[in-house]
């Protein structure tokens, strides 16, 4: 749409070409360079994480185990998951997206720490260097979720190595969130008040509690199930004497929490979408600021609906089901205040909101299967079966990867100073959705009709949902394959971006595209609320 | 591989519910779905509208902004939460009726290993990968592991339950319509997990009772009994340490003051753990039989010791004798061959073509073995 304004003044210095050798990217301290060092390095994750779900896919369009042996099977999905959960969902949006913006939004030139900001990214290298060590040298077989004593005893994997890349990859998390944590108390511009940060920022306050809070448990359960598989000492192996729901209880106690590591920055995301391509100020935006400050709170208390028949205290699932429920409203919330903000609103159509309204959708359905698996008496049928497997990639794929695609696209201007082809963004989204939908939505029925997860073989009656699903990933598969040409080809051959050509609201379009070193030429001030996109007063309701 | 059972169409939308509590769970599953279906096109249509009627028309436009009100606020997130709180107490409601079997339920051991289905009936039928019940009863699976841990499913029941190394769990059901259901492993457990499946059968009562009466071996007390002669048990039960009549579900005082029941649960712990929970006045002088014992063994010890009568019931089924299978093990011969052997670590069967296993635990089990003997 605004592709056609041709800024005013050409600038000549921007991040990108400021400096030009291998040493002022890989030893930079600007927060931009960061960004776009993780965005390279979480796309070459997600392309892997890819080709491990392709695998799959293909593995099960026949219900006998055929393309692959079984122990190559469980080590394809436990790459699949360790992969694209600790290398793409829990950097995702933060480490790039979040990186680049958090200083921008706020008025800052850098984060609190960029030198710790910088180290968080060569601990992500590292672990992810021990991943890749890790399968070419025999993969893994644990699952993501690494449940002892299976792991810690049984394995025939490469366990210790795997549990030391995760265990690195949660510093690099940590360091992001603590990161955040201060720039955004500290580092605020003049004027910019906690009742005036963009919900994009609110949401990544929500996300760094989490990251800096959680992380340190998975840590230690990484380290006690290193103890048990490299010495020997009983912890979570009855034979041994120890306990083997304590693991489920450490490992969920981080990983129900990363989930909302992995979505609330993509809520934050499309907070900024849907006010930007509705020139509306968010419906209810305290509400929706303090509706991610409740999700981070409540995900700390809901870990226990994973174990519903592990046989933990049956009062131990009624108090886990009821908050889970809990957990639920302010999600609940979110979406309506994100409808209601196009009530009355001047709503176009542009690649980024495409994806916006593909996450409230998506979202949606992800949200109240959750609300079924929250159900005691549902769970208990669905619980491991690809009923579970479809509603977390709604959440998952259909909520943050979708937000993530949303905010790539929307913020791609600023970034690369290049507009993408709007046109083949439309068609990639829409591509995306379908692909999406048709992949997962017959996984929730394969999975009421008790397919359980992670199953090399499956009865023949499956097969038709099988089937139909690798189809959809298929289509997902070129869906994701464009963005990323057309991304590369903007490089070269985009239209120039004017500093805001969405005429959005934000510090971040107030400077150049792309930004100068130093973000801004004059430090900023701040004189209206977020999302001020009319100056008309809003009546009071 | 071979699947047992051969679907009735080729495409299925709704799984058949064999039990009064699964058509409970899917009434509550219905219900769920319905107000989800109603909520989802609620958002998409009005996002539709909203899309249609405040699109775009002037790249000038600037709409007057609108502020949130609290009481459409509130609205939205109070009927949400209360149509939660109504899911919750009817989930809650099915969870707790199926973790309460009922008390004359018939009772099925249910051990998981790498990677088959070991089941055992009191009256001393043994299966791999089976499990044959009457229809119209109720029936209560005692489940654990061998090794790690597996989650024992019959969708067609709408039951799943952990089966956890080191604990027992239990799990009930009350089959209506005679059958063959899939059983299925539903916790990854290692290489062969999606091979770990195998069939339900419910019978009629009368099928059932020739099916009971085909493949009767030892019963489970009788070789608790054997059990507790070989490895001496009586030098000691009944004179320095609780003689363990009419001990089942009785509660007993221990060192520490405590009051215990003695279940399932307390009787594997005493004979694995025995220092963990002494009875007031006994000596704590038993040796672990961590290692020694198989889980199977230990159920059998602990069905022996039920054949000695509980509390209630004083008097009934003294003796060895008390078991109701008297012939010779005819079942699956193979564990108790090699416990005939003096292979204490070799039950169930091993069908485990995966060595590193089996040479973990015969490794763990050795050197614990060791400690006891030293111990002695």
């Amino acid at each position: 749409m605004g592709a056609s304004i041709e800024p005013l003044v050409e600038r000549t210095t921007n991040y990108l070409n400021a400096e030009h050798s291998v040493k002022s990217w890989l030893l930079t301290t600007d927060h931009k360079r960061i960004a776009l060092l993780y965005l390279v390095s979480i796309t070459l994750m997600f392309a892997l994480g890819g080709v491990f779900a392709m695998l799959i896919r293909i593995e099960l369009i026949t219900p006998q185990g055929d393309l692959l042996s079984s122990d190559s099977y469980n080590r394809a999905f436990s790459m699949h998951g360790i992969i694209m959960i600790f290398f793409f969902l829990v950097p995702s949006i933060p480490a790039t997206l979040g990186n680049f913006l958090v200083p921008m939004m706020v008025g800052a030139r850098d984060l609190a720490f960029p030198r710790i900001n910088l180290l968080s990214w060569y601990l992500y290298i590292t672990a992810a260097a021990v991943m890749l060590y890790v399968m070419v040298t025999g993969g893994v077989d644990t699952g993501w979720t690494f449940y002892a004593p299976f792991s810690s005893l049984f394995s025939n994997g490469r366990v210790t190595l795997t549990v030391v890349a995760v265990f690195i990859a949660g510093f690099s998390s940590i360091l992001t969130g603590l990161n955040f944590i201060v720039t955004i108390h500290t580092m605020r511009a003049p004027g910019m008040t906690w009742g005036r940060l963009p919900l994009f920022l609110w949401a990544h306050y929500a996300t760094a509690v989490i990251m800096v809070l959680a992380t340190p448990v998975l840590a230690i359960a990484m380290l006690m199930l290193g103890l048990e598989h490299v010495f020997h000492i009983g912890i979570f192996d009855p034979a041994l004497g120890g306990d083997p729901i304590l693991f489920q209880h450490l490992f969920w106690f981080y990983s129900h929490p990363a989930v909302y590591i992995m979505i609330l920055p993509g809520m934050g995301v499309v907070s900024e979408l849907i006010a930007c391509f509705s020139r509306k100020r968010i419906f209810g935006y305290s509400f929706v600021a303090f509706a991610s400050l409740a999700i981070a709170i409540l995900s700390f208390l809901v870990w226990g609906h994973h174990m519903f028949v592990s046989g933990q205290s049956v009062y131990a699932g009624l108090v886990f089901s009821i908050l889970s429920f809990l957990v639920a409203v302010p999600s609940a919330i979110k979406v309506f205040n994100w409808t209601a903000t196009m009530y009355k609103g001047s709503i176009s159509f542009d690649t980024p909101m495409l994806y916006a309204l593909g996450f409230i959708g998506l979202f949606t359905m992800g949200g109240l299967t959750g609300v079924m698996l929250a159900t005691l008496g549902v769970d208990v049928h669905v619980h491991d079966t690809y009923f579970v497997i479809a509603h977390f990639h709604y959440i998952m794929v259909g909520g943050a990867v979708m937000a993530y695609m949303g905010g790539l696209h929307f913020w791609w201007p600023k970034i690369s100073g290049h507009m993408y082809p709007e046109i083949w963004g439309r068609i990639s989204a829409t591509i995306i959705f379908l692909g999406f939908n048709l992949t997962f939505f017959p996984q929730f029925i394969a999975g009421y009709l008790g397919m359980p997860r992670r199953y090399h073989a499956y009865p023949p009656e499956f097969q038709v949902y099988n089937v139909l699903s690798s189809a959809g990933a298929s289509i997902l598969a070129v869906g994701y394959l464009m963005p990323l040409i057309y991304f590369f080809w903007s490089i070269r051959y985009g239209l120039r971006a004017p500093d805001n050509p969405w005429a959005a609201t934000g510090l971040e379009w107030k400077t150049a595209s792309p930004p100068p070193t130093e973000n801004f030429e004059y430090p900023p001030v701040v004189l209206e609320e977020a999302y001020h996109y009319s100056d008309e007063e809003a009546p009071i309701a | 591989m071979m699947w047992p059972l051969t679907p009735a169409l080729p495409l299925e939308l709704w799984p058949l519910a064999a039990t009064p509590a699964g058509r409970e769970m899917d009434a509550l599953f219905l219900v769920e779905l319905a107000i989800s279906v109603f909520m989802v096109l609620l958002i998409f249509g009005t996002i539709f509208l909203f899309a249609i009627k405040y699109r775009r028309r002037s790249p000038l436009e600037r709409p007057r902004p609108i502020r949130g009100g609290l009481a459409l606020e509130t609205t939205w997130s109070v009927i949400p939460l209360l149509v939660f709180l109504g899911f919750f107490f009817w989930g809650a409601k099915i969870y707790f009726a199926n973790a309460a079997p009922p008390k004359d339920a018939m009772q099925i051991y249910v051990i998981g290993k790498q990677w088959m289905w070991y089941v055992q009936h009191p009256t001393g039928q043994r299966e791999i990968n089976e499990l044959h019940v009457p229809a119209g009863r109720d029936v209560q699976l005692i489940i654990t592991s061998q090794d790690v841990i597996h989650s024992f499913f019959i969708p067609a029941f709408r039951i799943k339950k952990d089966a956890v190394p080191g604990m027992y769990s239990t799990e009930w059901f009350h089959a209506t319509a005679p059958g063959s259901y899939h059983l299925f492993c539903a916790q990854y457990c290692g290489t062969s997990h999606s091979g770990m499946i195998g069939t339900v059968v419910v019978l009629k009562e009368a099928d059932y009772q020739q099916w009971l009466a085909g493949g009767r071996g030892e019963s489970m007390a009788v070789a608790g009994g054997k059990l507790y002669q070989k490895y001496g048990c009586d030098n000691c039960h009944g004179r320095i340490c609780p003689t363990l009549a009419r001990l089942y579900m009785q509660e007993r005082p221990l060192s520490d003051g405590r009051i215990v029941r003695a279940d399932e649960a307390y009787l594997r712990e005493s004979i694995l753990d025995p220092g963990a929970k002494v009875i007031a006045g006994y000596p704590n002088v038993m040796p672990s039989f961590r290692g020694v014992l198989s889980e199977l063994e230990v159920l059998q010890l602990i069905a022996y010791i039920r054949s000695l009568g509980t509390p209630a019931l004083a008097g009934e089924g003294e003796g060895i004798g008390a078991g109701q299978g008297t012939g010779t093990a005819a079942g699956i011969a193979a564990p108790d061959a090699r416990t005939q052997q003096g292979n204490q670590n070799a039950y169930p069967p091993d069908s485990n073509p995966h060595t590193m296993q089996g040479e973990r635990s015969s490794e763990v089990q050795k050197r614990e073995g060791g400690e006891v003997r030293d111990k002695q």
